[in-house]
Parts: structure tokens; C-alpha cells; sequence
């Protein structure tokens, strides 16, 4: 709900030609520069190193042991989508840089070979050359045929807009981490079939060997052994031996610990298909019945009868046979759970960043409306728990909800290196790098890691660091120790870093050189590995894990000063910071009772349930400098008000981000390479949930936002239908054609608040008549209209409850409702819109409804607009009261007070409402005429 | 509107325009009830609402399922089985005793002749009375003599612990329709067209017992009586009106006064003729009757008589009050009269003297669905009436609720609560004033507030 209501990029050349000439020049300060790659004539939203694919992609690796890395497929599947992006290449690329210490063999001093349970890492690559960033992630599946039992593959995702991976990093990596999970479990499951009938087969070929031998020994009566003999029988001691370690390995893989499991955020993946409910129940048996009787044999009870092969002594050389493939690998229906899976990924990163960020905002943001948000907002996406949440309730509900991207586990791509570089949202500390690189701390220092010292001075001037790449090696900033402990692998450089002590220097974007041939690893994240003892001292808060221990950890925070919790320290600080915001952050509190203030103050008070609205996406960094102090000219976002004061907002908005602009601008202008934070304009735009919610709810709200558009510019009565809907009165759509019915009903839907948090009041087709139980139901009805006898009642119904309805005739093209002269659709549904898009108008509609929404709650809200002040005020005073609040407090007009009633009443029955019954459906009317309308 | 909606739109003369019963447009400034609340739960028809106390009531129908409710918030309170046929009559049965907390009982009778005590506030079966010949068609409670009566093909007096005080002969196969307590420990029964009137005389030899004696039949109807009602009047008058509004006199039974024809050209000369005798009896009998202080008001038919006892005669009237035949009216305190009929719809009506009307401006804005703001063509009726001389008083509508999609069988009137309508539908449908609903709401809203501990109330 909460969104911009129509970002348009500012693209055009001419128009910026017509200003510049037509203005009066600009004083320096406020002068923007252009952008400096401006003349070739693209946009400042283009990429500076073009990547040579279209969009986003997920693209999944294997280092095969006979032909080393090689691409396996993409998500989507389509060859268009790579384009002439060398998949193998970079397949090499990502694969050269897996840290899994994924030991699997004959460890020194165990007598059989062992399985080692290796942690996935997660990192994020970074191909200047190619335009290219990717999040890796690298997991190993086991293949008893395979070296060291071990297949290593990894999944990419791979996008060319670097901010994206960066900022998107605790999402793609929780998203990730369920797609491997899914995948390693029907690896597991594969494995361990695999292993048995291996078993089987070995336990056959004993036998089969065992024969043999007594066969010869009894045909064999001269006292001594053949060599033939003698060979059987060694081949039995191999056959012998093979078993036992092969029941050790079905052991190990069945003990697969399950703890981590539980601790760590991610579950074993739960399929939701329902046809495979017997499938996916089989899966999750699996774990406990295998931990308590790991013995016993029957495992999978649905695996048909196994007829053993007889083992030739030798087995083939590894090059001779065919791997197995990694649909073979894992179990058929986990490899298409995790397809889905990896779909859905796809489907909720792609679009452009700001479109994400502006999705998680807006969703963190509806969170704390805990009281309005049920009206207009997509029920199932209140209810869902965010994946990334993952912590406990400790957080008040405003922090856990503007803090669910900042996951537990790895606080943020722990840029531990980072160069004082990334000034991506990932980074919330400035990390400045230290003078001397060659840190006694860290004498391993791998080559790769040299850095010019121009360079180096450079942006240690600028403090804006960007990984300065060098020849052709692989630069790897950081890495982390996977769970097995191991000593650090050589490749490891991790520099050390220290909170820097200038918090205020502002950092903006990152600036890189583009190196040759090089691939940069701009983060690693240390999953639920260990972090190297070297850097505890430095960054203690990584270490003791402790999401917001302190405000710089919370990387991925919107900005700390939204947390209602932190309002009243942050209220100081801002106060501090600049006295001329004041009284913006004057109304900080706990959620309601600001709005109990007696009426005089109501105007004044903003609401910071609404207040964020307006911030933009872009700003999202500029925020987080200003939080630290050093422009200190924005606001603090609770003191901007939603709806009432405006132009109040806007103007301390502008003022506030004029100068962060302006500073922002002045630092990118020198920097070469900047890229800037929305970068991906040629991959598909559509904004995405950034969620892997419901894309069928995305496709649904596109689809209802075009179809509204239409419906706005096609019926001259579009603002009495609307208003019908906004009021609590059932519109009935009537017509003959059901396609035509249930796009009108579609389209319309978006407009009709919710009763509950049930689903929404819309009924798309009925054929029966209606009864006045059907108008305290639904809201919105789609009715066909038939010339049978039993179309005539249904008529009749109708034409009998027609003061509780307003009828669109689809038909005819007439409506039959009562008269609107309010101000608020025709904002909302203005016929002449420049909206184009259908995804746009929803989210203007929404962000026109959040508005009403915040209306409602003030007028809902304030007790003497509905009580006496004292016991002998009488009614008709407070009635007073509450239409000058409605008329003049919230500049509601004629009808609009009926739209902002109803949800008044809306939002006190749910308040109201005990939380284990449902609400009494009530029907609301009044005795108003109706007109008819025709086109 | 449905011709419109059929799609014709084109002939300004509608149906439903033809039709002589006076309507109101959407337009109801005077009707209160802008909210409305369904309660389901019957399965069959619902022929019985009976208050129980302030915020309670009781609904009974055909079903044989009893349900309980709460007035204000619509809540099912409880749900009474026991019946296995349809429910013929109830009767709220609240103790009288001063000691302990005021104990609501209620009885229902049903076809399956049985009568049942229930207690309101546990929702359970108190006793139950099976030793009946025919089903209980009428139940009355004399709470001055802490006895209750049962009306079948006989007439039984009982306790209140349910013994059988006595009985009278077997009357008529028919059954008592209706009876009525009177003055002086009678009673007054319509049995058929005939009304009876017994006397309960304390027994010699017990002080509890009780003896039932006939006094009088009164033989003056000439159709079946359906509906009795006593008006509290001046003084010691007490009434009783049977068909065709026979006015008796409690204490001596003497006729005080009759009105046999509603639709009498004497009463009203220019009174259209099709309605007279054309009709079937059941259409113009008095199907419910009742009253105050001045005035009996009587469900004819589809009309509605407003007799005045001291003019005696008709001062006021409406005959196609409804589309079809109404099946109660009740009188409100504030001279309005509610009726609710067979067509579905409940009707208010507002009883004005006639000088007035010319003031009362018709509502404004009063248009149809056939076109922008083009005032209805039909006039309103109560302009025509103003050329009438007889009649003093006029009914107006000022306002009807259409919910039900089958006939409104009876309706209970809570005052400020509301109004709760029962139908053929099987609904029950809780009417109330949605500003005061939403006043309420605020009300608690900010309880709830205070509650959890949300509000600070800053003076």
C-alpha cells in the first residue's frame, strides 16, 4: 500500500535542455551535476559496464570431476535469457572460489572414510568485466559414485545490478538456504537408497564369492591353495571390507545431524504440494525414525524390491562412467520442489532494486499498522510470517517488523573486508581500512591482495572505497571458515578492519575500478560458520551474534529511526542533531495515544503510522547518513505526517534531502564508475513481492489495476461506483457474459476495504438471487443476468433489496447508485491519469487508501470526537464536534465523510472484536436516493 | 427499478406503480434502523419472538428449536431442544419471587403436545408436561395468581410446579385460539366463533387449588375469533376485542361497541369497491389487534384500522397498508404504529392529526429509479386523503425495512435496542439505530482501549 505512487525516471534529454535554458541558472550548490556518462547518450539509470544479459537470472553450477565446472541449467530456462553471457565462463569463475572445507575421504587415523556435513557458504562474486554480480551459493551433494563421495555444485543468482545482490543479501541467502536444504534432503534420501542397494548388492556378491570359494575348496582336496583361490578370497576380504564401510557411510548419512536443523532458521524444506502430502510425510518421518533406530532396515517402505547385481572386483574407472545427473542425485520430487523453489526466487528478486526495497519498507511499514492495515491490504501477506524473521519476540512489533530483513544469522554480507568500500546498505558500519595492509595479524597475506598505493590513498581520501582489482588474479576479499573448523585455507585474506571513528563521513556508492580480467568477491558470508578469531576483537558484534546489539549492526535496516522503540533516543538525537526539526520529531510516542490529544493538537499531530510513505526508496541511504549526523538535515521519518499536513512534509522533506542530494551528487561526480543504486533497467521491471509470497497475487494486482484503469476511462460514473464500495454499499455488477462480469468485478475489487482479516467482501459470479445475508457478506458481487423465469427472480431480488445495493449493469452500461460531489475518488480514479501501467495505478490507489486509511484511524481514534468530554455535554455538541473534525480537521467533503465513517466502524469492530470469535457481520445502510447514471 | 433492471426502461408505468399501496422512497429520514444484523440459526419458520427481560429474547418456530438471544449484540445465547414438532405457542414465565434473583422461565408449547418449562439463564430443560389430549394452541401466564393456563381442545389451570390445578371439559376439537386474562379472576377464550368466559375460584379445601367454572359465552362473531387483546382504558374499563373489533366490556361482558366494517362506504364513501366482499374471509378478518389508552388498532386484511374507543369509530386507516395480508402490529410510545405483513416488509407508520399534514412536507429529493431526479408519479396517498373529511388522523409511512425475503411473521420491539423481526425466511433480523450502534462501539473501543492499557487520556 505503502508506495511511490508513480516513479518516473527523469530521462529525457530535451526536457532537461528546456529547463536548464528556460531557468534562471542555479547557484552552484544546488546546480546537479550531470551525469558524467550522460553524452553517450544513455541514462543515468543505465549500467556503466553493460552486462550481456537481459534480466536476472539463477544459474546452476557443477564442478564435475570429469570436465571440471560446468553450467547445468538456468532459471528461467530460457536461452534468451544469458543472451551471449559465456554461462561457462563464468560457471569457472564461481566455482573457483567455493571455501567449503569440504573434507571427505579417509581422514588420517579413521579407519573407514567419512562423510563430512558441510555447511553451504554463501558469497557474492562480483565480474566487473562481465557486468556481472552474482550470490553464490555452494553446497556439496553425495554421490557414492563420485570422488570423495562428493559432488560440489553451486546455485547463482546472478543479476547485473551489484546493490541488488548486496542489499538483497539476507533474502537471497535465506531463499538459497531453503532451495539447498530442499535439495541436500533428497540428496540425503537418494544417498542412502543408493547406499543400500549398494549394500545389497555387495551382500550378493559375497555370497555369490563365498560359494565360489567353498565350491573350490571343496573341489580343491590337494592341501594348498590356487592362486585362483587365493584371489577369490582376497576379493571376499575386499567385499567384506567395502560392506562394512559401506554400512558405516549409510550410518553416517542416516545421523545426518538434524540439530542444526532445528537451531538454524531453515527446516528441512516442507513441501506443500498436497497430492504429495504421503511423499513429503515419508521425507520428515525420516530424520527421527533414522536417529532412533538407525538400524533398521526398511527404509523407504515404497522403494521396489531391489534385485542385486553382482559386483565385479574391479570397478570402472571414474572417467569411464557416466555421472549421475542431478535429477539422479536428489530424489526426483525434491529436485522439482526445489525447481519451484528456485522459480519462486527468481520470480521475488527480479525487477529493479528499489522496487524490492520499496516492497520491504512498505511491508515492514504495514506491520506496525497493526490496526489499519486489515482494510486494504492483501490478507495473506499480513498473515504470513516473513521468512526473515527469525528471531524471537523480543523486538517490539515495530522493530521486528522494520528489522525483518536484518536476519539473526549472518549479520548482514559481513563485508569483512570490505575496504571501507561497499557502501551498500550492507554495510552499516564505515569499515575504513587500515593504513597498513600488512597487518601483523594477517601474515598470510595471499598475493592477489595488493592494492596500488595511489589507489589505496585515494579512496582512503575520498573514503570511498571500491575493490581495487588487480591483474588477472581472483581477488578474494573475504571468506569464512566453514563448520568443520579447519584451519583457514590459504585464499583466505581477510584484512583487518575497525569501526571507524568518523561515523559522520558519508559514503556514497561504490566505486571500483574495472580490472581486466578479474573477479572480485565482495562479501562472504559466514553462514553459521566461524568467524575467525582475528576478527573478534575488531568486530565484536559479528561474532557474539546479537542482532541490534548496537544500531550500526543492523545493516539492512530501513533506517533505526523507525522503530517506535528507538523513537524516544533517537527523538534526542535528532533534536541534537538540528533544531530546526524540532517540532517534526516532536510526536514520537507509542502508537495511539498521541492521537488522544485534545482537538486543537489533532491537526499538528502527525501520524508516524503513515509518515514513511514518502520516502522514497532512493533516499534509503541519504537516510542513513543523515542518522549519522553529518548532513542531519533530514527529518526524522515519524515526524512526517501522512495525510494532514502535506505541504508541511514536503517542504521540510525537500529541505531535508536537498542537502543530501547535493553532498551525494558532489561525491559521485568524481567518481568514475559510479553505479548508480538502480541500475538494472533493462531487466523486467515488474516489481516483484519481495516475498516469495504470491506472484499469482502480483499477477492478480497488475491484472486489477489495468482493468481499473480501463474501467475509469471507459464509465463517465466510475467516482459514484467507487464511492458505493469505499461507503459499505454492495455494487452488484449485472450482466449476461461472465468474462465481462468478473473483470469489472476484478477491477473493482481493489477499491473495497476489508471486513476482516478475512478474505476480501467480493463475490466474483453468483446466478441465484440474492438475499440481504449475501449484502453483509459481500461487498462486491458479480450477478448474471438471465432471461429465464429464474432470472426474473433474481431481478426481482434485486429490485426489492435496491436500497442496500448500487448496480452496475454491465449490459447497458447503466449504474444505479446514490450520488457522489466528494473530492476523494476523483483523486483516486481520475479519468484523465497519466498512469499508464496497471501495477502503478494499484499502487496509487493504495497509497490514495492509505491515506483514508490513516483518516480513519485518527477519526476512529479520538475519544472525544465519539464520548463527551464531560458527563453533561449532550450528544448533539459531540455530534458537532465530529462533523467539524471530519470537515475541517480532515478536509473531508460531502460523501467522503460516509467513505471515512464506514471505515471508522470497520476499524472498531475489528478492534473490538475478541480474537477467538469472528465479528458479527453487520449491515450498514442509510435511506439515501439513488440515480441512475448513463453513458 | 425492475423494469429497469429487465432492461425495458423505456414505459414510465410500472408495475408496481399500479398498485394502491403507498410506498416511500429510499429516502426515510425518520427511520432509525440504518443497521441491520441477521441471526441465523432456525431451520424452519420463525413464528414467535418473546422478550424474556431488557437484552433478551426468545425465538420459536417450526423447527421445535428454541434459541435464545441477545438483543444488543445478536449473540446466540442457547439453543433449546426438546420439541420434536413445530412450536404452537410461548409464554414468558419470570417468578415472582421477591428473595431470590428474578428466575426467567419460559414455556413453549408444541404440536407434539407436550409443554415445556425452560430456564433462561442455564439454557436448560426445567420439566416437561406430556399428559396432554391435543396440542397446547395457546399459553397464558396469571401472574397475580401465580398460575398459568394452557389453551388446547380444553382449557388446563396449572401451578407453577407444573401440578394440574384443574381442567375444563373437552370445549371444541378446534381448540382455544386465544384467551385472555380479565378482571376479577376471569378468563375470556375464543373457542371457534364463540368467546367463553371462565372464573377461577379457589378451591374450599386447599388454599393452592383452584376451580375453573364457565361464566358467560358471548356468541355475537360471526367468523373465528383470532386474536384477543385487553385495553387498559380508564379506570376500571378493561376490554376485550374480538373479529371485526366487537368491543366488550371486561367486568359485565356487555358489548360496548362494534365495528363490523372496515371497509364500510359509511366509513369511507369513496372506499374502492373491489376490496368489499370479493374477497376471501381470511383477507378481511382481523388477523392481530392492539391498543393503548385511546385508540385499538387492528390488522385487517392488507390494511390497517385505527378505532378510536372514545368516538367509537374509525379515525384512521390504511388499507393497502402492505402488498399482502399483515400479521402484527404493535403500537410504539412515540404514536407510531409498526406492522409487518406477509409481502416481507415491515412498515412504519407515524398516526398524525390531519391539520398537520399540510405542514409535514413530503420528503424531498423523492425520486424514482426510472430517471434522474423526476419525482415519483405516484402521489402520496396521504395528499389525497386531505380532501376526506371523516377521518381526523392519518397514517403516514415514514419508513419500512425490507429484509426478509418471506413473510415477517411477528416482530418484537426493544426500544432503543431495536427492533427484531422473525420470518418465513428463517431468519431473525435485529434492526437498530446505527448511530447509536456506532456510538456503542466507540464506546467500547475505548474501554477495550483503556483496557489494555493503551490510552492515556491527556486533559
Amino acid at each position: 500500500m505503502i508506495s511511490a505512487p508513480d516513479v518516473v525516471a527523469f530521462t529525457r534529454e530535451e526536457e532537461l535542455e528546456d529547463e536548464l535554458c528556460s531557468e534562471p541558472p542555479l547557484p552552484e550548490e544546488y546546480s546537479v551535476p550531470l551525469f558524467p556518462f550522460a553524452s553517450h547518450g544513455t541514462n543515468p539509470w543505465a549500467k556503466v559496464a553493460s552486462s550481456k544479459f537481459t534480466r536476472d537470472f539463477i544459474l546452476i553450477s557443477e564442478f564435475s570431476e570429469q570436465v571440471g565446472p560446468q553450467p547445468l541449467l538456468t532459471i528461467p530456462d530460457d536461452a534468451r535469457v544469458p543472451g551471449t553471457f559465456d554461462l561457462n565462463y563464468f560457471s569457472l569463475r564461481i566455482m573457483s572460489v567455493d571455501y567449503q572445507a569440504s573434507f571427505v575421504g579417509h581422514p588420517p587415523g579413521a579407519a573407514y572414510p567419512k562423510l563430512n556435513f558441510v555447511e553451504d557458504s554463501k558469497v557474492v562474486l562480483g565480474d566487473s568485466k562481465e557486468g556481472a554480480f552474482a550470490y553464490v551459493h555452494h553446497l556439496t551433494l553425495y554421490d557414492l559414485e563420485a570422488r570423495g563421495f562428493v559432488r560440489p555444485f553451486c546455485m547463482a543468482y546472478i543479476s547485473a545490478d551489484e546493490h541488488k545482490i548486496m542489499q538483497q543479501f539476507q533474502e537471497l541467502s535465506a531463499e538459497f538456504s531453503k532451495a539447498s536444504e530442499c535439495l541436500k534432503t533428497g540428496n540425503r534420501k537418494a544417498f542412502a537408497n543408493e547406499l543400500e542397494k549398494k549394500l545389497k548388492d555387495l551382500d550378493y556378491t559375497r555370497t555369490v564369492l563365498h560359494n565360489e570359494t567353498e565350491i573350490q575348496k571343496k573341489a580343491n582336496d590337494k592341501g594348498y591353495y590356487t592362486t585362483q583361490a587365493i584371489e577369490k578370497a582376497n576379493e571376499l576380504a575386499s567385499v567384506e571390507k567395502s560392506i562394512i564401510e559401506h554400512q558405516d557411510l549409510l550410518k553416517q548419512i542416516r545421523s545426518y545431524p538434524y540439530r542444526k536443523l532445528k537451531e538454524s532458521d531453515f527446516h528441512p524444506y516442507e513441501p506443500e504440494c498436497a497430492p504429495d502430502q504421503a511423499d513429503a510425510g515419508c521425507a520428515q518421518d525420516l530424520p527421527t525414525s533414522d536417529l532412533a533406530e538407525p538400524d533398521e532396515t526398511p527404509l523407504y517402505a515404497h522403494v521396489p524390491s531391489y534385485t542385486p547385481k553382482l559386483i565385479k572386483a574391479k570397478s570402472a574407472k571414474c572417467f569411464d562412467k557416466k555421472l549421475k545427473t542431478l535429477e539422479e542425485l536428489c530424489d526426483i520430487y525434491f529436485f522439482t520442489q526445489t525447481l519451484d523453489q528456485l522459480h519462486q526466487i527468481e520470480r521475488t528478486f527480479r525487477g529493479d532494486v528499489c522496487y524490492l526495497l520499496t516492497e520491504q519498507i512498505s511491508r515492514a511499514l504495514l506491520k506496525q499498522q497493526s490496526v489499519t492495515n486489515f482494510l486494504f491490504e492483501d490478507v495473506s501477506l499480513l498473515d504470513e510470517k516473513p521468512p526473515e524473521k527469525q528471531h524471537g519476540g523480543c523486538q517490539g512489533l515495530g522493530q521486528d517488523a522494520v528489522d525483518g530483513k536484518c536476519s539473526e544469522e549472518p549479520p548482514a554480507p559481513k563485508v569483512v573486508i570490505s575496504l571501507g568500500s561497499y557502501k551498500s546498505s550492507v554495510e552499516c558500519v564505515p569499515i575504513k581500512m587500515e593504513q597498513e595492509i600488512e597487518d601483523p595479524q594477517e601474515p598470510k597475506m595471499t598475493e592477489s591482495v595488493t592494492f596500488e598505493q595511489q589507489e589505496n590513498l585515494d579512496y582512503l581520501d575520498a573514503d570511498i572505497g571500491g575493490s581495487i582489482s588487480s591483474g588477472e588474479s581472483i581477488e578474494v576479499l573475504g571468506t569464512e571458515k566453514s563448520a568443520s573448523g579447519l584451519p583457514k585455507s590459504e585464499s583466505q585474506a581477510s584484512l583487518p578492519v575497525s569501526p571507524s571513528p568518523q561515523a559522520g563521513r558519508s559514503k556514497v556508492g561504490s566505486r571500483r575500478t574495472v580490472s581486466e580480467d578479474s573477479i572480485e568477491v565482495l562479501s562472504t558470508c559466514p553462514s553459521e560458520s566461524l568467524i575467525p578469531e582475528d576478527f573478534k576483537a575488531s568486530y565484536p558484534s559479528a561474532i557474539n551474534e546479537e542482532p541490534y546489539a548496537d544500531d550500526e549492526e543492523g545493516g539492512l535496516r530501513f533506517t533505526p529511526k523507525l522503530n517506535p522503540d528507538d523513537a524516544d533516543e533517537q527523538e534526542d538525537v535528532s533534536k541534537q542533531e538540528n533544531l530546526v526539526q524540532v517540532d517534526s520529531a516532536c510526536c514520537i510516542g507509542k502508537e495511539s495515544p498521541s492521537f488522544l490529544e485534545p482537538l486543537a493538537d489533532l491537526g499538528q499531530k502527525p501520524c508516524d503510522e503513515d509518515g514513511v510513505v514518502r520516502i522514497p526508496p532512493q533516499p534509503y541511504r541519504q537516510a542513513e547518513q543523515g542518522l549519522r549526523g553529518s548532513l542531519g538535515g533530514f527529518p526524522s521519518h515519524d515526524g512526517i505526517s501522512g495525510g494532514l499536513l502535506p505541504y508541511e512534509l514536503d517542504s521540510r522533506y525537500l529541505t531535508g534531502s536537498r542537502e543530501v542530494s547535493k553532498s551525494s551528487l558532489d561525491e559521485c561526480s568524481d567518481s568514475t564508475s559510479y553505479i548508480s543504486s538502480a541500475t538494472s533497467t533493462c531487466s523486467d521491471r515488474t516489481p516483484s513481492p519481495a516475498h516469495p509470497a504470491c506472484p499469482v497475487s502480483e499477477r492478480h494486482k497488475k491484472k486489477a489495476g489495468q482493468n481499473a484503469l480501463r474501467f475509469i476511462r471507459q464509465y463517465p460514473f466510475a467516482h459514484p461506483a467507487i464511492y458505493s464500495l469505499l461507503s459499505g454499499r454492495t455494487l452488484i455488477v449485472l450482466g449476461e457474459e461472465e468474462a465481462i462480469v468478473k473483470k469489472l468485478v476484478t477491477a473493482l475489487s481493489i477499491f473495497v476495504p476489508n471486513c476482516g482479516v478475512y478474505a476480501k467482501p467480493v463475490k466474483h459470479w453468483v446466478t441465484s438471487p440474492l438475499h440481504v445475508v449475501d449484502f453483509q457478506k459481500w461487498k462486491l458481487i458479480g450477478l448474471q443476468r438471465m432471461v429465464s423465469p429464474a432470472g426474473v427472480n433474481v431481478l426481482h431480488a434485486l429490485s426489492r433489496y435496491s436500497r442496500y445495493v448500487s448496480i452496475l449493469d454491465a449490459d447497458s452500461k447503466t449504474l444505479r447508485c446514490p450520488l457522489y460531489k466528494g473530492t476523494l475518488v476523483s483523486r483516486l480514479a481520475d479519468h484523465r491519469t497519466q498512469i499508464k501501467r496497471g501495477s502503478t495505478y494499484y499502487m496509487h490507489v493504495q497509497s490514495v487508501l492509505t491515506q483514508l486509511c490513516s483518516k480513519a484511524f485518527l477519526f476512529t481514534f479520538c475519544h472525544h470526537l465519539h464520548l463527551p468530554i464531560s458527563e453533561r455535554e449532550p450528544e448533539e455538541s459531540v455530534v458537532n464536534r465530529r462533523m467539524n473534525f471530519l470537515k475541517l480537521q480532515l478536509g473531508l467533503a460531502n460523501e467522503d465523510i460516509k467513505i471515512v465513517q464506514y471505515l471508522a466502524e470497520l476499524l472498531k469492530l475489528q478492534y473490538v472484536q475478541e480474537p477467538g470469535q469472528g465479528a458479527n457481520p453487520l449491515l450498514r445502510f442509510d435511506y439515501v436516493p439513488s440515480f441512475l447514471y448513463k453513458i | 427499478m425492475l423494469r429497469w433492471l429487465i432492461g425495458g426502461g423505456r414505459e414510465p408505468q410500472g408495475l408496481a406503480e399500479k398498485s394502491s399501496v403507498q410506498t416511500i422512497g429510499e429516502e426515510q429520514i425518520q427511520n432509525p434502523y440504518t443497521e441491520l444484523l441477521v441471526l441465523k440459526g432456525h431451520q424452519d419458520i420463525v413464528r414467535f419472538l418473546v422478550q424474556i427481560d431488557d437484552c433478551r429474547f426468545a425465538s420459536a418456530g417450526d423447527d421445535g428449536i428454541v434459541f435464545l438471544w441477545n438483543a444488543q449484540t445478536g449473540e446466540k445465547l442457547f439453543e433449546l431442544h426438546g420439541h420434536t414438532h413445530k412450536i404452537t405457542a410461548i409464554a414468558p414465565f419470570s417468578s415472582s419471587d421477591v428473595s431470590e434473583d428474578k428466575k426467567h422461565l419460559i414455556l413453549t408449547a408444541s404440536a407434539d403436545r407436550t409443554v415445556i418449562v425452560w430456564d433462561c439463564s442455564s439454557g436448560r430443560q426445567v420439566q416437561k408436561v406430556s399428559c396432554f389430549h391435543s396440542t397446547v394452541k395457546c399459553l397464558t401466564v396469571l401472574q397475580r395468581l401465580d398460575v398459568w393456563l394452557s389453551g388446547g381442545s380444553d382449557l388446563c389451570v396449572w401451578n407453577r410446579k407444573l401440578n394440574l390445578m384443574c381442567k375444563t371439559s373437552h370445549l371444541t376439537d378446534a381448540g382455544i385460539s386465544a384467551l385472555l386474562e380479565l378482571p376479577k379472576n376471569c378468563i375470556a377464550a375464543a373457542v371457534g366463533k364463540e368467546l367463553i368466559i371462565f372464573r377461577l375460584i379457589a378451591s374450599n379445601d386447599e388454599s393452592e387449588g383452584w376451580n375453573v367454572l364457565e361464566v358467560k359465552r358471548l356468541v355475537d362473531h360471526q367468523d373465528n375469533i383470532l386474536s384477543l387483546v385487553s385495553i387498559n382504558g380508564k379506570g376500571c374499563f378493561s376490554m376485550l376485542l374480538v373479529l371485526l373489533l366487537i368491543v366488550w366490556d371486561a367486568l359485565d361482558w356487555t358489548k360496548q361497541a362494534s365495528e363490523c366494517n372496515f371497509w364500510d362506504s359509511s366509513v369511507h364513501p369513496d372506499a374502492q369497491p373491489e376490496i368489499k366482499l370479493s374477497q376471501s374471509p381470511n383477507e378481511t378478518s382481523v388477523q392481530h389487534i392492539t391498543s393503548d389508552e385511546e385508540c385499538v388498532f387492528a390488522a385487517v386484511g392488507k390494511g390497517i384500522y385505527v378505532y378510536n374507543l372514545q368516538m367509537k369509530r374509525v379515525i384512521a386507516c390504511q388499507r393497502t397498508a402492505h402488498d399482502s395480508s399483515v400479521l402484527h402490529i404493535e403500537k410504539l410510545p412515540n404514536r407510531q404504529l409498526i406492522s409487518c405483513s406477509e409481502d416481507g416488509s415491515v412498515r412504519i407508520w407515524e398516526l398524525r392529526e390531519k391539520q398537520q399534514l399540510p405542514a409535514e412536507p413530503v420528503p424531498t429529493g423523492f425520486f424514482n429509479m426510472w430517471g434522474f431526479g423526476r419525482a415519483n408519479k405516484q402521489v402520496n396517498q396521504a395528499a389525497k386523503k386531505m380532501q376526506e373529511n371523516t377521518p381526523m388522523y392519518v397514517l403516514e409511512l415514514v419508513g419500512d425495512l425490507i429484509g426478509h425475503s418471506s413473510a415477517v411473521q411477528m416482530f418484537l420491539y426493544f426500544g432503543e435496542l431495536g427492533l427484531a423481526t422473525c420470518s418465513a425466511d428463517h431468519l431473525i433480523i435485529l434492526w437498530k439505530d446505527g448511530e447509536r450502534e456506532s456510538r456503542l462501539r466507540s464506546l467500547t473501543l475505548f474501554q477495550k482501549l483503556a483496557q489494555n492499557g493503551d490510552l492515556q487520556l491527556k486533559f
